[in-house]
């Protein structure tokens, strides 16, 4: 044991000294739930357009001052031409333009047409302005002959999340992200460093068994992770107002299964990488991005095809941000969260046989 | 000089396969991936019905809710209670509720009202999901109560530059942006660094070859195999999803070889301040992610509270990733771009000055 102790206190040297990488790991959790509770956000805001107007009377200025009212558009400027609409599209100037044309006026009450020309670039954007602008102006042109009192009304219940806050969806996500980074990369990375440096031989000749090696290496990362779960889950909770309805206790414990998992993948990378950079690779590029973009953080995953749906079911951070999501923001006990919280286990297991049956001993 | 020196920097790439393997193959892998997860279309919102009333009037209304093609019919219940679970498992992101009496209350009082619940942890997907359901009731009651009255004003919208609404478009052009960005800058800053971790930097130090004509032989080679990089990804996006650039191709190629010399001058200047891999890869890994989230790759810039926006300013990436979806999809001229270009031309002078003046030949 106390063999294991002076290992153990030989790896917190090793990350303690380095402070700009102690620092940059406590800062990430801080600054991703800053960017994601402030600045990331995918609703539509303050978008800005031009206005054609052929025809420049008063219901065309009520229309543009409606719209221009509104938090979803700011109006850039009033052109004159289609061909300066063209160029401020081309200029990524504007992403909307409504087109008037001369005789609306005296053809309102019989037929005519607004044009409203979006950059469907994005297609979400396109298709999210063209029904903000579409209900606006609609409002605007026929409040005054139907009354909207009668018919069947819908009345809308937000259950989970009232303000319909994007930071509900992505404390969960953020979370899942930092510790397969955190565990993942580092341990990987600190067990092949050894490797390069040829101090792994040292460590292998010592009296110590491989598993308390392996050990000794994870603690430190599996208590940073612990000290970025706390961080981020009391930011999210005091700073952004997400609330943990769950008990917190399952909360950390499903991160610190969680975190385990990570490690043991950093330690399966470990095991194939021959260089810290072949390590940082595989983990950075072969897991971060898949991690972001197939664990359901950012994109639903059942708007995937059914091949990366399944490819999905193999990204441990979707299990873990979908348990903690139920545990969290839904407050559903253990129970519910059992299939979640077994796929996980099973996977830290299976990691572990690989690991064990490919780590070796021997240097080559 | 800077032959020899070069000729060395190839060698060693080429020696490693393993990293070149990746440097190669994992970028391409991901573009060829990651465009059909990127994708924020809502197509199907899983619904759960409660008819309460199970009348002519609510049937007709949840066969027109079906066919707008937004919404899958998960379940039919009978109660609220009973639906809740398919919630809580997420196989139901909407409830919608029919009370009992709904067409009585409708024939006498000429209104009555029906409650959606929406599964709101997704604040994005519930916002449009309940806004589609709304938008089509709306229709239906305009149907029910005075089909013979017509909106004279049609609202006709055109959609520009992508007229398919194919987000597949938008997302390829950029992931491609962003994957050039991880590598070059990933490789470079991990390089320096990791010949003064095996301690071969000494060497270097102690001939007369110069900073700059040192870190040039560090940089030409990341910069090759960008541009390398960059030209399978256009084919990628040409042969797996058909895209290609609306503009011209030599302005693409033109900003990515400025972009590229900034990126690797930021990876080398990381590079020449980190003592280790480690401290390098991390330092990189920040920037990165900071990067990309303020980038507009995947949410809208204009979205963003302004103080976030002038952030967005000092991103190389944002430029890249603006360009990239303006030539692919706007097909913008040179002279639309030439702001973004001397911006990244800024960017690239400082990035490289910085690494020369961070690079240190006494330890």
């Amino acid at each position: 044991m106390k063999q294991f102790q002076s290992f153990l206190k030989k790896e917190f040297y090793h990350i303690f000294r380095d402070s700009r990488t102690t620092i940059t790991m406590m800062v990430i959790p801080i600054v991703l739930v800053i960017l994601f509770g402030y600045a990331i956000t995918t609703e539509i805001k303050s978008t800005r357009f031009v206005v054609f107007d052929q025809s420049k009377n008063s219901t065309t200025q009520r229309i543009i001052d409606r719209l221009a009212a509104s938090e979803y558009f700011v109006i850039y400027k009033q052109v004159s031409s289609y061909e300066e609409i063209e160029t401020l599209f081309r200029k990524n100037k504007i992403r909307m333009a409504i087109v008037f044309p001369p005789d609306f006026e005296e053809n309102r009450q019989t037929g005519t047409e607004v044009q409203l020309l979006t950059d469907a670039s994005d297609p979400n954007e396109a298709t999210s302005l063209v029904e903000y602008a579409t209900t606006i102006i609609n409002t605007e042109l026929t409040k005054d002959y139907i009354v909207s009192s009668v018919g069947i009304k819908p009345v809308v219940r937000l259950l989970y999340n009232p303000q319909m806050k994007d930071a509900y969806n992505f404390v969960p996500g953020v979370m899942g992200m930092i510790l397969i980074l955190i565990c993942s990369i580092m341990t990987s990375v600190g067990i092949v460093r050894e490797k390069e440096y040829g101090s792994m031989e040292v460590l292998l000749v010592s009296p110590l068994k491989p598993v308390y090696i392996i050990l000794a290496k994870a603690t430190p990362y599996l208590l940073i992770s612990l000290v970025n779960i706390l961080t981020i889950l009391s930011l999210a909770y005091f700073l952004l107002d997400v609330p943990i309805k769950g008990s917190l206790f399952l909360v950390i414990m499903l991160s610190l299964l969680y975190a385990l998992l990570a490690l043991t993948l950093g330690l399966f990378v470990s095991t194939i990488a021959k260089t810290q950079q072949a390590a940082m690779l595989i983990c950075g590029i072969a897991l971060m991005l898949p991690i972001i973009l197939l664990s359901g953080m950012m994109f639903p995953v059942e708007n995937m095809p059914w091949i990366l749906q399944q490819l999905s079911n193999l990204i441990p951070a979707r299990w873990y941000i979908v348990a903690l999501r139920d545990v969290m923001i839904k407050g559903l006990g253990v129970t519910e969260i059992l299939p979640e919280i077994s796929i996980l286990v099973v996977m830290t297991l299976v990691l572990i046989v690989l690991s064990v049956k490919r780590f070796k001993v021997r240097l080559e | 000089m800077l032959r020899f020196l070069l000729e060395k920097e190839f060698k060693q790439i080429k020696r490693d396969s393993l990293i070149l393997r990746m440097m190669l193959i994992m970028p391409l892998m991901q573009l060829i991936i990651l465009p059909f997860a990127a994708n924020f279309e809502m197509k199907n919102v899983n619904l759960a019905v409660v008819d309460n009333d199970c009348s002519p009037v609510t049937t007709e209304l949840t066969d027109k809710i079906l066919s707008s093609g937004y919404f899958k019919l998960t379940t039919t219940q009978d109660s609220y209670e009973a639906a809740l679970p398919f919630m809580e498992k997420n196989s139901a992101d909407l409830i919608l509720e029919y009370p009992a009496r709904l067409e009585k209350d409708l024939g006498r009082e000429r209104s009555a009202c029906v409650s959606i619940t929406a599964n709101a942890v997704n604040g994005t997907k519930a916002g449009i999901g309940t806004s589609y359901l709304a938008s089509i009731i709306r229709q239906y009651n305009i149907e029910q109560i005075s089909p013979d009255v017509t909106i004279p004003v049609q609202i006709k919208n055109t959609h520009l530059f992508n007229p398919y609404l194919d987000y597949k478009a938008y997302m390829v052009p950029g992931i491609l942006a962003f994957l050039l960005t991880l590598v070059g800058g990933f490789l470079s800053a991990l390089n320096i660094v990791s010949e003064k971790e095996k301690g071969t930097i000494e060497q270097i130090n102690v001939t007369p070859v110069p900073k700059s004509i040192f870190l040039l032989s560090k940089l030409i080679p990341f910069w090759v195999i960008g541009l390398i990089i960059l030209t399978l990804g256009l084919f990628i996006s040409w042969i797996v999803y058909g895209f290609i650039p609306d503009g011209n191709v030599l302005a693409i190629y033109v900003f990515a070889a400025i972009y590229l010399v900034a990126l690797t001058g930021l990876g080398l200047a990381v590079s020449a301040i980190s003592a280790s891999q480690q401290q390098a890869m991390f330092t990189m890994f920040f920037c990165n992610m900071l990067f990309a989230l303020m980038s507009g790759l995947f949410t809208p810039i204009s979205s963003m509270p302004d103080w976030a926006q002038t952030i967005t300013l000092f991103n190389p990436i944002r430029y890249f990733v603006e360009v990239m979806r303006m030539i692919y999809l706007k097909g913008s001229l040179f002279t639309d771009i030439t702001g973004h270009l001397l911006i990244v031309c800024a960017f690239a002078v400082f990035f490289n000055t910085l690494a020369v003046i961070g690079y240190r030949k006494k330890s």
